[in-house]
């Protein structure tokens, strides 16, 4: 019984994250569609996996996300290698990133607009190339981030230095992208942080800003996501100059 | 309960896709476990557990997403932008809209309403913020509350996709407000609490994932393509990119009243009282 109730619990409260959603979905379809629910017994049931699923998800991160990214920043900080870290950091960020369906999809849809466009072929071969290219491009500059962001940690550096640089280079990129690439490089950088991503790489920083001394986890711990959602716009609107030719 | 033995071949497909998205992640971690590392797993039976939930969770949550939330979602954004629903069924509305007659944006507060509503309720939902929120009330000991921070986020979003619709809706330029959003959001991190900044930045990345994006590209899309005059390629776009920023704004606006109204409650004992 006593390991049931903290179960129980978590489940509530799976079910209170869904809440807001269910009242905005029942509101709007009774009071301003005014028609009844097209399907009901699908929308029951669905939603009964989201919160099944919300749960069981929670539970995991608890159970293995969180502790997987604080060991690791334990070993890697008692090992005392920075650059092993620093690998470790790129080959996390690419890899969670070189998969992700989200990213697939904005680039496929980034293709078809260049193609349109005139500024690849529209063939078959050239447009796969340009939409590998590009997932390769987000992914190398997600790598890129999280490896910077760990240096960071490890020095000790303040984050706003790093975001001023960034958004600098990014208004002054904005200027000279071509426009095709503008809408999609903003979007792309909001989508690379994956659900999976999110919490193993805020361990980790979180676990290396308490391992190392002197590191105060709040100010050092958080900003490896911030970088990872930065850099992305940048090498996206670089990439767009390399394919498009820089805007006049 | 019929329902769920046909979601079971629907659980398995995204099972499968779900452990696809995983397996680079957990090479690159075994790698460095066991040739960097060279260090046995602690708990190793307890993280495999673990994993195999958070896998298991995934997969079930986006299959009842795609089954439930994502068609009510689109169909709902479609219905609130359809003329016949702004015209209330009047005929001659809908033929002066249909002529060209520029649209009055008042005429979408429906819309607006839902966006801000939906922007709101599934930020709630995300499971990565949640994470993120669990582990700054953790670190903080208690000082940044999960729902403080989840709510403030939320309501980031909210509002930058309500003004994301209504940009939509007007045809203005995304890159005019985003150049004032980025600006006003440099200019607050020059004079916000230093220790906010990481954690407000790290919110914006965090908000848009699993459930926010595919709604809003839903209800970006469906606004694009029925209001007269916009365009799904060039219009569509955006709607992620507010929600991300004005989350930044919102947690960083709220450590900075925090602040202010500690500073004034010091200053000023006599209002402490009251």
């Amino acid at each position: 019984m006593d390991l049931l109730k903290p179960l129980l619990h978590k489940l509530l409260s799976a079910f209170l994250d869904i809440l807001p959603i269910i009242a905005v979905i029942i509101f709007f379809q009774l009071a301003v569609i005014q028609k009844p629910f097209p399907d009901i017994e699908q929308t029951v049931s669905g939603l009964i996996l989201v919160v099944l699923g919300l749960f069981l998800f929670i539970l995991g991160l608890e159970n293995a996300l969180f502790p997987m990214g604080e060991r690791l920043a334990i070993q890697f900080a008692q090992r005392g290698n920075v650059l092993w870290l620093v690998l470790f950091g790129f080959a996390l960020g690419f890899s969670t990133t070189i998969a992700e369906p989200a990213l697939t999809v904005i680039a496929n849809k980034a293709g078809q607009i260049a193609a349109d466009s005139g500024a690849i072929q529209n063939k078959t071969e050239s447009i796969s190339s340009f939409v590998y290219g590009l997932r390769l491009t987000v992914a190398f500059s997600v790598g890129l981030a999280i490896a910077i962001g760990v240096i960071r940690i490890v020095k000790g550096w303040h984050l706003i230095w790093f975001i001023l640089a960034g958004y600098g280079l990014i208004v002054l990129a904005t200027f000279f992208a071509p426009k095709e690439i503008i809408g999609i490089a903003y979007d792309s950088g909001g989508i690379t942080t994956s659900t999976i991503t999110v919490p193993l790489v805020t361990a980790l920083g979180i676990g290396l800003a308490t391992t190392i001394r002197g590191r105060n986890p709040i100010l050092d711990g958080f900003g490896l996501i911030a970088l990872a959602s930065l850099t992305p716009i940048l090498f996206v609107m670089l990439f767009g100059m390399v394919v498009y030719g820089v805007e006049g | 309960m019929n329902g769920e033995s046909g979601f079971f071949p629907l659980v398995q497909i995204s099972l499968q896709n779900t452990l696809f998205d995983v397996l680079p992640i957990l090479a690159v971690l075994a790698f460095f476990q066991v040739i960097v590392l060279r260090k046995k797993v602690p708990h190793f039976r307890q993280i495999f557990t673990g994993l195999v939930l958070v896998v298991l969770g995934l997969a079930i949550f986006i299959v009842g997403l795609e089954q439930c939330i994502f068609p009510i979602g689109s169909h709902m954004a479609d219905q609130l932008t359809t003329l016949s629903f702004l015209a209330k069924g009047n005929n001659h509305t809908i033929a002066a809209l249909q002529s060209g007659t520029p649209i009055s944006p008042s005429l979408y507060a429906w819309t607006y309403l839902f966006a801000f509503l939906i922007g709101f309720s599934t930020t709630l939902a995300e499971p990565a913020l949640i994470a993120v929120a669990i582990k700054a009330r953790e670190i903080s000991t208690g000082a940044i509350s999960e729902w403080g921070l989840r709510i403030t986020v939320a309501l980031g979003v909210a509002i930058g996709v309500t003004l994301g619709t209504y940009r939509i809706v007007t045809g203005n330029s995304l890159y005019l407000y985003l150049a004032i959003g980025y600006g006003f959001l440099l200019l607050q991190t020059w004079f916000a609490p230093k220790s906010i900044i990481p954690l407000a930045y790290d919110s914006g990345g965090v908000t848009t994932s699993t459930v926010t994006v595919p709604v809003l590209a839903a209800l970006g899309i469906g606004l694009a393509t029925n209001v007269p005059g916009r365009s799904p390629i060039l219009d569509g776009f955006g709607l992620i990119a507010f929600a991300s920023l004005f989350p930044m704004i919102a947690v960083m606006a709220y450590a900075m009243i925090s602040e202010w109204r500690a500073k004034r409650k010091e200053n000023n004992p006599v209002s402490n009282i009251q």
